[in-house]
């Protein structure tokens, strides 16, 4: 037994609904109670479907438990075939009624229906969301996918986008143009807009592009084995990804992957002198795997930051995480565990977050700029712009979107000149945000006593170890002096200092003593 | 019973009911803890269930409240499958954790859910025990939320019945208003029948444990809301007496529940105009303005919070729409009674639901307002009906006289959007 708050995953069937909502002429019949209902909202609100999720539930009650709720699912199941006709069925059970071993499967095999069903087998006590949708694709590429002709002209299938994906939309649109560019056909993309016909053609295609190793490894591995085609390793997110997939490409198909770069415009927005402010920031990246690893690569190549944190929520990928987090000597942190995240962010104090909604509401908390790259998905990671991750315009939409949060380079300057100034004070914030509540803090603070001297980057400074630390009022009042959005690095470096010369109190030679020991 | 001056001839209450026993579309019981741990400021809400429960919950929450929430979700792993005896240790140990970690909360309700009730965890025991354990700081209660048993709003009935047994008794003549509103809702009914001279008053649930209302023979209640048909029984048992009207929902059904009580009271009719004569007036005017837009259109409704029915009678009645399909998960005859006697003799009424066969209906009736829950809203947007989520219903303030214009505007503002967009 474990507690949660929030969850970065939703159960397995969940997953299975992502590839069902994502493909056509697929219908998935759940065994499960009505509440599991609540499910279709991801689709229609969050992603702001104009379908019904493709998912029949039996929404069995308490009553029907001592009776027949088998016969409830094949009920159901033939109601479902008879009135949506779909080309092919999965079938399965959500956590209730895996507990109450009807073998939905079984049952549905029995039924003679005219179409081939599918059983799907989703753990869900031990089990995850992304478990559901690499399980639910593969099975349903094992049961439909079989070995034939190629294509006369080199093809890829685009593996791996799903219903509710973080970018799944505009980032197949891009490879699609990525790949055409080059010569490369897409056969078929799946399970994103496939029918399950679609899939008994997957094995035209001469190689397969995994494009989200999440939702698609375990059938890209399949195919490799039984149809023959190779899978691309490089998720192409990033200009230094998409270069080297386009490379990869190159190697499987033979043809040059040379392709038109004069959309990128990323590199020289993180080369031009405005985002010198960029340089050094120091950043806590957490997500899925496969977009924390890409980030990374992104924040320390393309745009000059520190990387002082990373991790990833989902365990099957751990052990990449792990290695990537030793190349670049940063301990990784692999959870699922909301608070344990919110711990490790505080304990590094970036200076910005790149995480998704859940670190956007970290952020929030500890004062921290934050900007989202990986799922769980919220209703503002649709948007209705296009604005993919991958590829060339992939790295332009990503460049745009981390800055966003953060004040820019030249206002930084003069937030740092005019401090005192009532407009440019602490507080205002990129001006490009509109509207800034007062903090709580501040708002707290009536009846005539003066605001409390208060830290922006470390509105938990007792956590930072100054409890056993004691700041001198000179020093203080040199600290104060410092710009704000530098002032909380200031601060921790000194302690830090300090703590290592066995110091207690900190006066303001000591504040200068540790700014020389860490000058760069 | 306090019978409503204006009956019809042939009414709702005489209509037979359409009983569906298909597949649903709700939510189901867990889902009142999102407003429930808001209205009690020193309550804990521990589901005890799967990754599901927690999923669902942070669904419908919207994952919106960035401060840690007063709930959370005890997931069952394989390992507490196997053996029983194992949960019950685990669970201690959860919940002392979390109490060592949370010294602000007094009371602390394990919710039972679909998992917990199929493997027939006896959450009643552990609250027993835990109660023992944790006494006198905090006080262990425990109920279902499950999907197999309640849907959607019975959760907050099924908190609300858990907590009546362990009242205090008392001999006094209260009056127990009964139902989790916003509290600023819940202040202006108690100011309105302060003003008429009614009191002491007491509401449950309490905001505070400490708070809690003393219940006995010569207590007398009045529901705030139509899906409290358990804790009616409760409070029934406890030998308080019901007070039944119409629900407080727009001029009318407010006037007709304050009534009641007045009349309970023995409040005269100079007093009674005296305090509502302005706030009538007030509310009649904001229904007209916001109900403009929805005169002599059609409505259709989709079971989802119980309280179509009373809002049916709003809409026919105040709004002057026509009620094609009125459905409720559950009907308890016995608490909306009064507000079907309001409503002319034409709407389906049913209760239940197969969803699809029910989308046939709407789909063919082609209603000007469907009130459907958020899984439904947008496809059936997208074929051309227009909709209101129910959903909102439950989190917005809309009870009493100085809400009414706002819960005609609810309905209104889909309608008035249709007419404005033009792309
Ligand atoms: S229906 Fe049951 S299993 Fe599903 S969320 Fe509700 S309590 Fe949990």
């Amino acid at each position: 037994m474990k507690l949660t708050v929030w969850t970065y995953e939703g159960p397995p069937h969940v997953g299975a609904m992502r590839v069902a909502t994502g493909m056509k002429g697929l219908h998935y019949v759940l065994h499960a109670p009505q509440g599991d209902t609540y499910a279709d909202l991801l689709f229609t609100m969050i992603e702001r479907r104009n379908h019904r999720p493709p998912v029949t539930y039996t929404t069995f009650q308490a009553r029907d438990l001592g009776a027949d709720t088998a016969y409830l699912f094949k009920d159901a199941c033939r109601q479902a075939y008879e009135r949506f006709k779909p080309e092919a069925l999965i079938v399965g059970a959500s956590c209730t009624a895996e507990l109450i071993q009807d073998d939905p499967g079984g049952l549905a095999e029995t039924m003679g229906l005219p179409v081939p069903v599918i059983a799907l087998d989703l753990p869900s006590y031990s089990r995850k969301e992304n478990f559901g949708t690499d399980e639910t694709f593969y099975q349903l590429v094992r049961a439909l996918a079989k070995p034939m002709e190629r294509t006369a002209r080199p093809t890829a299938n685009i593996i791996g986008p799903t219903g509710l994906g973080f970018r799944h939309r505009d980032d197949v649109e891009e490879l699609t143009g990525l790949l055409s560019e080059m010569g490369v056909d897409v056969n078929v993309v799946a399970p994103m807009g496939a029918t399950p016909t679609d899939l008994t053609r997957l094995g035209a295609a001469h190689f397969n592009v995994l494009l989200y190793p999440e939702h698609a490894e375990t059938a890209a591995r399949y195919m490799e084995k039984e149809l023959g085609q190779p899978f691309t390793k490089t998720v192409p997110i990033g200009v230094n990804a998409t270069r080297e997939f386009l490379a990869e490409v190159g190697e499987i198909t033979g043809l040059d992957p040379k392709v038109d770069e004069s959309r990128l415009r990323q590199p020289w927005w993180s080369k031009s002198v405005d985002s010198t402010y960029l340089t050094g920031k120091r950043v806590f990246v957490f997500g899925d795997a496969t977009h924390v690893k890409a980030s990374v690569r992104i924040a320390r190549e393309e745009m000059g930051f520190e990387v002082v944190g990373l991790g990833c929520y989902n365990r099957e990928f751990a052990r990449d995480i792990r290695a990537l987090g030793k190349e670049i000597g940063v301990p990784a942190l692999i959870s699922d565990d909301y608070l344990e995240v919110e711990k490790a962010i505080e304990d590094a104090s970036p200076e910005m977050i790149l995480g998704t909604q859940m670190e956007r509401h970290i952020g929030k908390r500890l004062g921290i700029p934050c900007a989202v790259i990986s799922a769980p998905v919220h209703v503002q990671d649709f948007p209705a712009r296009y604005s993919p991750q991958v590829g060339f315009e992939g790295a332009n939409v990503i460049f745009d979107t981390w800055i966003h949060p953060l004040v820019m380079g030249l206002e930084e300057h003069l937030l740092a000149m005019f401090r005192e100034d009532f407009e440019f004070h602490d507080e205002a914030g990129p001006s490009h945000h509109g509207g800034h509540a007062p903090r709580p803090e501040e708002r707290a603070h009536t009846g005539g006593q003066p605001p409390a001297p208060r830290d922006i980057e470390e509105p938990k400074s007792d956590n930072l170890g100054s409890d056993v630390m004691v700041w001198l009022a000179d020093a203080e009042k040199e600290l104060k002096k410092i710009p704000f959005f530098v002032r909380g690095k200031a601060k921790r470096n000194t302690e830090k200092y300090a703590a290592e010369k066995g110091m207690t109190q900190i006066s303001k030679d000591t504040l200068y003593e540790a700014k020389a020991h860490y000058a760069r | 019973m306090n019978k409503p001056s204006n009956i019809q001839s042939a009414s709702c209450a005489d209509a037979p009911v359409l009983k569906e026993r298909g597949q649903r579309e709700v939510f189901c019981g867990l889902t009142g803890i999102i407003w429930l741990h808001r209205k009690m400021q020193d309550a804990f809400f521990l589901v005890v269930g799967s990754r599901t429960c927690a999923h669902l919950l942070q669904s419908a929450a919207g994952v919106m409240i960035f401060a840690e929430p007063r709930f959370g979700t005890a997931i069952l792993e394989e390992k507490d499958l196997a053996g029983m005896a194992d949960a019950h240790q685990e669970l201690d140990r959860e919940v002392a954790r979390l109490l060592s970690r949370r010294p602000d909360i007094k009371q602390l309700f394990l919710v039972g859910s679909c998992p917990s009730e199929v493997i027939k965890l006896d959450l009643q025991r552990a609250a027993e025990r835990l109660t023992e354990e944790h006494a006198p700081h905090v006080r262990v209660l425990n109920y279902s939320g499950s999907g197999i048993e309640t849907t959607f709003t019975q959760g907050e009935d099924a908190c609300l019945a858990s907590m009546v047994p362990g009242l205090p008794k008392t001999d006094a003549r209260e009056l127990l208003l009964v139902g989790a509103l916003p509290d600023v809702v819940e202040d202006q009914a108690i100011g309105l029948l302060s003003d008429m001279g009614i009191g002491p008053i007491r509401v449950l649930p309490a905001a505070r444990a400490d708070g809690a209302p003393g219940v006995g023979d010569n207590t007398v209640y009045a529901l705030l809301q139509p899906f409290l048909g358990d804790t009616d029984a409760e409070l029934s048992k406890r030998g308080a007496k019901a007070i039944r009207a119409p629900f407080p929902f727009g001029e009318e059904g407010t006037t007709a529940w304050l009534k009641a009580i007045a009349d309970e009271f023995g409040v005269d009719e100079a007093t009674f105009d005296r305090v509502t004569a302005a706030p009538r007036a007030r509310a009649r005017k904001a229904i007209s303005q916001a109900a403009e837009a929805l005169r002599g259109k059609s409505v259709f409704f989709f079971p989802d919070s119980q309280l179509e029915i009373p809002l049916a009678r709003f809409l026919t009645r105040e709004c002057g729409m026509e009620a094609i399909e009125v459905g409720a998960p559950y009907i308890h005859m016995g608490l909306v009674r009064p507000d079907l006697e309001l409503m002319p003799a034409g709407p389906t009424i049913s209760e239940g639901q197969d969803v699809d066969l029910q989308l046939d209906r709407a789909r063919a009736a082609r209603p000007d307002l469907t009130v459907c829950g958020l899984g439904l809203a947008n496809p059936l947007e997208a074929e051309g009906l227009t909709t209101k989520w129910a959903i909102e219903l439950v989190f917005t303030p809309v009870h009493f006289y100085e809400q009414a214009g706002d819960l005609a505007g609810l309905f209104s503002r889909p309608v008035r959007r249709k007419e404005i967009l033009a792309v």
